[in-house]
């Protein structure tokens, strides 16, 4: 892990390393100037300003893709991409995300949630410009960070509410918690509390969709599956397995990677040999994107693709989004590393306020109508605790239930009952 | 010595077709004679071809027709859609088996050996066993996971732990380990089937013998149930529990404590977990006396849990210390005759219920 990182040589390092094109038009990391360090270690790193960053990044170095990485375009055509209703419900969404997270860290330090908790903050524009755009049928994996994912897939904040406060009413009857949000109706296959753990399961149920299409013949069936992972996990073993199967057999799954730049205190750039993440889509033949995970609309527009993509059969698609949390890996993170002014950058570039400032702009409808929504969205997150508070804890009788579907642990029998309600199945030993 | 001889023989053989291994059972006199692995085989084909959605997953089961060619033909009869030859990725596709499974398809998935299902064991147990109760049964994961367990012969450390006790801890997940052909495709029938999370811990050593079946097992519905043992042999003086391969040990064990007047009772536990502690309890107030013989590791082993089930409900019946048979405290060596040592044997299992009968003076513990 020593590879020489004085401030002059880190130019060329990593970027160059394995890009199969020249990298002279990527600038993404310039000598340091007196701008203050990017991770409050020695070295000396600066990233431009996102515009041009993302420029760069979206105009050249992405290698394998088709015709999905769009140029920047100008904001008159941009305007089509989204209606009034379009808009309103991307804003709700995102609202709803931001409001019911900081309703949790409020309850948690009121001590009605424990346990591990982890805020989604600032990363709104991922879930809501990728989620929104699904049917109910299609599937969406994520992590522990998945509160927001469930409330975008259409699980009621009233549920997850009662979930994380752990009461018999919550979306997994209180045994889940926060980390393993759980909706057979909504297609949300968990909250996995293992980085990588998701990506395989979520590989999975791309592959039911595709052997139900092939082998069950359900013509009809073009379900897609989202799985949502961050920056730590792309050096995970099980990433790379589940990049090489999925596009082996073309699975209609995209990979979204939520690039918020840290695992817990571990900076991305100090725990990965190539930071950009999306080069490795390529590497085993699938599309890499890059895009900035700060703007809800350029996350939608790639989402289109990469879905339509997915669905048409064409196999899957890795998907990078630059994006950042506000608030630290879990409540109970310090949040010490990270440097302020890195923070301040990010907070100017607030998915919620680009949205709005967006709609404004663009007269899609009136500021007012914006603030209704903002109050709609705290009374749905004042019922959803009192509802969470008035919910009962799970009587003691549930503790051992669930651990089986099968009711007794013996199985099913010839006639493809469970053998415990045939009434001549005795507690004696099987003697054939 | 015959056993130990053919420990040699590694189980690629379909010429090693061997007389019943005891006489002693009463199944009819037209009884087939049929391997463990033409039973997987006859198994895994017929509920493939009665349930479409249930299909093969691992290294090497397609078209090299299964490492122990357990899956042979399969990849003929049902496509490559459903026998699907996987990459060298334990974690990547037992996660993909198990995301498959969330959504109602029946995957079994193979490891080629149960070591190697190290590798994927997030998934076996965080993925598989512990979402139905995590989603508070919202999503039930009706898999499979099969394969080789425990010590084959000459092999090495890395390919001859036993997983049983590892598997059986876990709540969540059920645990079968059959012993013969009918237990070869009665489980994995059952398993098959079942709703929840399977782990199939067959046996490298076992594909090749062959054992009389009935009529009934040859039978496409016929299946086992899960978490009930079956007394091989009864016995008045001792109960000797077993699972997997080391039933025939208890067996041939028994043939020669009988000589001795001591009449053992050999139960083979098919079913880690759920145990059955019933039966095996039942037996202890029997006999009084109790040995467990199994391959794996002896500390927190399947053999620990069943003493200290005994202990729990029939102390009072027991008329000797319990006395634990198990692998020795080592990684497996090489060396044949120190693998021999390693590994239980019928002397090992004789002595002990000696000692259980008071017969003999009993010594230190030994390997």
């Amino acid at each position: 892990m020593a590879f020489s990182t004085t401030t002059a040589n880190f130019t060329s390092q990593p970027f160059s390393f394995n890009a199969p094109s020249p990298t002279s038009h990527v600038k993404l990391l310039i000598t340091p100037t007196s701008a203050s360090p990017f991770f409050g270690s020695t070295r000396k790193l600066r990233l431009p300003s996102s515009s041009i960053f993302n420029l760069h990044r979206r105009s050249g170095t992405v290698v394998g893709v088709s015709q999905v990485v769009k140029e920047k375009k100008p904001k008159s055509t941009l305007n089509l991409l989204i209606t009034k209703e379009e808009g309103l419900e991307l804003y709700e969404d995102m609202v709803l995300g931001r409001a019911f997270e900081d309703m949790c860290a409020q309850m948690y330090y009121r001590g009605k949630m424990f346990g591990f908790v982890h805020l989604y903050n600032g990363q709104e524009a991922v879930s809501t410009g990728f989620i929104k755009l699904l049917k109910q049928q299609d599937s969406v994996v994520s992590t522990y960070r998945d509160h927001v994912h469930a409330l975008s897939k259409g699980v009621p904040a009233r549920a997850v509410m009662s979930e994380l406060f752990g009461k018999t009413t919550g979306c997994c009857r209180g045994q889940g918690g926060s980390m393993h949000m759980f909706s057979r109706e909504h297609n949300l296959l968990g909250g996995f509390a293992f980085i990588g753990e998701g990506i395989p399961v979520a590989t999975g149920a791309a592959f039911t969709s595709k052997y139900k299409r092939e082998v069950l013949k359900e013509a009809d069936c073009d379900h897609v599956t989202l799985a949502f992972f961050g920056d730590g996990t792309c050096n995970n073993g099980q990433f790379f397995e589940c990049l090489n199967m999925a596009a082996l057999w073309k699975l209609p799954i995209v990979f979204v990677v939520e690039n918020n730049l840290w695992a817990i205190g571990m900076s991305h750039l100090r725990a990965t040999s190539d930071p950009q993440i999306y080069k490795k889509g390529p590497a085993f033949g699938m599309p890499g994107i890059h895009v900035d995970g700060m703007d809800v609309l350029k996350v939608r527009d790639v989402a289109k693709e990469a879905i339509a993509r997915a669905r048409r059969g064409d196999g899957p698609t890795l998907v990078e989004c630059e994006t950042y949390r506000f608030r630290g890996h879990s409540l109970a993170d310090p949040d010490e590393l990270r440097d302020p002014a890195e923070k301040a950058r990010y907070a100017a570039r607030d998915p919620i306020a680009a949205l709005k400032k967006y709609i404004i702009e663009n007269n899609l409808t009136s500021e007012a109508e914006l603030k209704a929504i903002d109050k709609k969205i705290d009374e749905v997150l004042e019922d959803a605790v009192e509802f969470a508070d008035e919910s009962p804890l799970p009587p003691r009788s549930q503790l051992l239930e669930n651990v089986f579907a099968d009711p007794k642990g013996f199985g099913i029998g010839p006639d493809g009952r469970y053998r415990c309600e045939d009434p001549k199945f005795t507690q004696g030993t099987a003697h054939v | 010595m015959l056993a130990i001889a053919r420990q040699r023989i590694l189980g690629q053989s379909f010429q090693n077709i061997r007389p019943a291994v005891s006489v002693l059972r009463s199944y009819s006199s037209a009884a087939k004679q049929i391997t463990v692995r033409e039973a997987l085989n006859s198994a895994l084909d017929e509920e493939m071809s009665a349930d479409p959605k249930v299909f093969l997953m691992g290294e090497e089961v397609g078209e090299y027709q299964g490492a122990y060619k357990i899956t042979k033909g399969l990849l003929e009869k049902y496509g490559p859609e459903r026998v699907l030859d996987t990459p060298i990725t334990e974690a990547g596709f037992t996660g993909i088996g198990v995301g498959a499974a969330y959504y109602g398809l029946k995957p079994v998935v193979e490891f080629m050996t149960f070591n190697f299902s190290m590798q994927a064991i997030d998934h076996i147990i965080n993925s598989a066993a512990k979402s139905n109760y995590m989603s508070a049964g919202q999503i039930s994961v009706p898999i499979v996971f099969r394969g080789p367990n425990g010590a084959a012969a000459g092999v090495g450390a890395q390919h001859s732990q036993c997983y049983a006790a590892w598997y059986a801890s876990c709540p969540g997940l059920k645990v079968l380990s059959p012993y013969n052909s009918e237990d070869a495709r009665g489980l994995l029938k059952a398993a098959i089937r079942d709703p929840d999370p399977v782990v199939f811990l067959e046996n490298e050593l076992l594909y090749g013998e062959s054992f009389p079946v009935s009529d009934e097992v040859l039978d496409s519905s016929f299946c086992l149930p899960i978490g009930k043992a079956k007394i091989e042999r009864e016995g008045k003086d001792v109960t000797i529990t077993a699972f997997s391969k080391l039933v025939g040990y208890a067996l041939k064990a028994a043939e020669i404590l009988e000589k001795d007047g001591i009449y053992a009772e050999v139960i083979n536990l098919r079913s880690i977990r759920p145990l059955d502690r019933s039966t095996i309890n039942a037996s202890v107030r029997k006999t009084n006396r109790l040995i467990t013989v199994e391959e794996g590791f002896p500390q927190h082993g399947v053999g620990a849990e069943i003493c200290a089930s005994v202990v729990e409900e029939s102390f009072a019946y027991l008329d000797a210390p319990v006395e634990r048979i198990a692998g020795a405290d080592v990684p497996m060596p090489y060396a044949a005759n120190l693998e021999r040592l390693a590994v239980p044997q019928i002397e090992d299992i004789v002595r002990a219920a000696k000692r259980a009968c008071y017969r003999s003076v009993p010594l230190a513990a030994t390997a």
